[in-house]
């Protein structure tokens, strides 16, 4: 039983182990990364995009995913599995492997979307090449991966919203709207937080995606916090001041976490 | 819902009222179609083109002519590969990283599932707590500390950890075995108390009691927790990038993107064969085991 204590203690602590490791490789280093950082325009940029990069695409992520999930649950019963199954995925691919489709689909010279839209007379987009663009083209390939993660949760709270809230609903003379204003959004209220919550951690850390489309170009306008902190801390070897800069990840993951616990202690509790 | 549409819809002479409610819900489901059908064109679109991409040859990719169609098919880009010395190792380094993780993953989640959801001993519930928490720190703020260890256990062992595909076997289980931990916590607490009590009685010990009644009851959960571990290590790319240079130890993702893009050369072809070959471990699994991907997916938020 001791051992087997021992073995939820070590993965468990192990991980709290490194988290705190970064702080005191800082204190070695004392606080002068920070104020090199604050001095500089790039940081500053890359805070922006991170917030703008996690907000943008999580909004979108819960907005389609709550759009298929709804389409889905419209469908036929015996049709469900089949279009739940196709809709699903961009996530099981891995993002690195996806990214990689999307980069040449996104390619300069032989770009298969811009073949589509000069179907349409459409002039060329520079998917990459160009800085607005760019961020474009990131958040929608980050859409593109988390969206189907988003519909699947929901699809599974929107089973749960037992059919008696409807028929009642109906009966009263609810519109749609006012049927899924009044009863399905606060029976999911929970699952949309939590999921929500959950993808702002994994978008806000996200590396794959920017690190295989842009690299972080052009002119370094779409460096998340992760890439940036890669091409400081291992790329250039400063090692201390990309820990520095991967550390301003904490707060914001802290307060998401801390959401996310409440969350699953209070179910706990009415358990 | 259909039942009535489809009454409304059979039995003739139906006041003109039902009739257009009727008619409401078959629009709808075709307008649910349609859209369904757009969003599965968006969410399908890349994997298609890889595949399409993949069946051309480079004169091919290069000519003026639809990106969308083949008119040539040809499969040297899937030989290509698979006879490459390269790509196999690649290949190999993967499944070796991915089943190892597996294994230490299970070895070390079941037994510790086991331990915070049945024995109640002090602090369990914190340390459930924290082992959940360990989950949300991600990758992207490890891998620096990380970097920074292996360069001091160097000075301290002379053992050198960068650089080797195995490394990977002791940093993928810092992702893996918390969530892990969790959907089996869950899935172990929802078993009833009066199974091991039972057990118990009859004089079974502790490991008796994980090996033949949690185990085989909690299977479902297990193979959720087992398909979750092998695709987070098949598709984890910070870490192998991270800490893996040498051609010949770097993982499947990781050796298609450096070594594949060379400078200006993109030999589009073979990128996205060896993308595509890269994505079908999990895709295959994916195909086979859907309900348990799915519930493992759903477990970590719904079952807390």
């Amino acid at each position: 039983m001791l051992l087997i204590a021992l073995l939820v203690v070590y993965p468990a602590f192990y991980s709290v182990h490194l988290a705190t490791l970064n702080k005191s490789m800082q204190r070695f280093v004392g606080l002068g990364n920070f104020t090199f950082l604050f001095k500089r325009q790039t940081f500053w940029m890359v805070v922006w995009q991170s917030c703008l990069f996690a907000i943008t695409a999580v909004i979108f992520k819960a907005l389609i995913g709550f759009i298929v999930a709804h389409l889905v649950h419209n469908i036929p019963d015996k049709g469900q599995r089949k279009w739940r199954g196709m809709l699903l995925v961009p996530w099981v691919i891995p993002p690195a492997m996806s990214t990689l489709a999307w980069l040449w689909l996104f390619d300069p010279s032989y770009s298969a979307l811009n073949w589509i839209l000069a179907q349409f007379s459409i002039d060329p987009v520079p998917w990459l090449g160009n800085p607005t663009w760019a961020r474009f083209a990131v958040i929608l390939v980050n859409i593109w991966v988390g969206a189907p993660f988003f519909m699947i949760m929901y699809l599974a709270s929107l089973k749960s919203v037992p059919d008696q809230l409807y028929e009642a609903a109906k009966i009263d003379g609810a519109t749609w709207w006012q049927t899924i204003w009044y009863v399905t959004l606060p029976m999911m209220r929970n699952i949309i937080a939590i999921t929500a919550l959950f993808s702002t951690i994994v978008t806000f850390a996200n590396f794959d995606i920017v690190r295989v489309l842009t690299g972080g170009g052009p002119l370094d306008k779409t460096h998340l916090f992760a890439t940036w902190a890669f091409k400081i801390g291992i790329e250039s070897g400063d090692i201390p001041l990309g820990a520095s800069v991967s550390l301003f990840m904490v707060p914001i993951l802290a307060v998401a976490a801390v959401f996310i616990l409440r969350d699953i202690n209070k179910r706990g509790g009415q358990a | 819902m259909v039942t009535t549409a489809d009454a409304a819809h059979t039995t003739a002479g139906q006041p003109v009222k039902y009739r257009s409610v009727s008619n409401d819900r078959i629009w709808a489901l075709r307008w649910s179609y349609f859209f369904l059908i757009l969003f599965a064109l968006f969410f399908l679109m890349p994997p298609i083109y890889m595949f399409i991409t993949s069946l051309k040859s480079s004169a091919e990719i290069s000519a003026a002519t639809s990106p969308w169609m083949v008119y040539h098919p040809t499969l040297s880009n899937y030989i290509e590969l698979l006879t490459s010395p390269q790509f196999l190792t690649f290949f190999k380094n993967s499944v070796c990283v991915s089943v190892g993780v597996v294994t230490i993953t299970m070895l070390i989640s079941i037994p510790a599932a086991f331990a915070l959801a049945r024995m109640k001993f002090w602090g369990s519930a914190t340390l459930a707590t924290g082992v959940f928490l360990t989950y949300l720190v991600p990758d992207t703020l490890l891998f620096i500390p990380l970097f920074k260890m292996m360069a001091v256990f160097r000075g301290w062992t002379g053992i050198d950890l960068i650089n080797h595909w195995w490394v990977l076997l002791i940093l993928y289980p810092t992702l893996t075995v918390p969530f892990c931990t969790w959907i089996m916590i869950g899935y172990f607490a929802s078993i009833p108390k009066e199974l091991d009590e039972a057990a118990i009685i009859d004089g079974a010990t502790w490991t008796q009691t994980l090996t033949k009644i949690f185990i085989p009851v909690a299977l479902p959960g297990l193979i959720a927790a087992t398909i979750f571990a092998f695709t987070v290590s098949w598709a984890q790319f910070l870490y192998p990038l991270a800490f893996t240079t040498s051609t010949d130890q770097l993982v499947l993702p990781v050796g298609i993107i450096t070594t594949l893009i060379k400078g200006d050369v993109f030999n589009w072809g073979q990128i996205m064969t060896g993308a595509l070959l890269g994505a079908m471990p999990p895709l295959i699994i994916y195909a086979f085991l859907m309900d348990y991907y799915i519930a493992g997916l759903t477990a970590g938020a719904t079952k807390g």
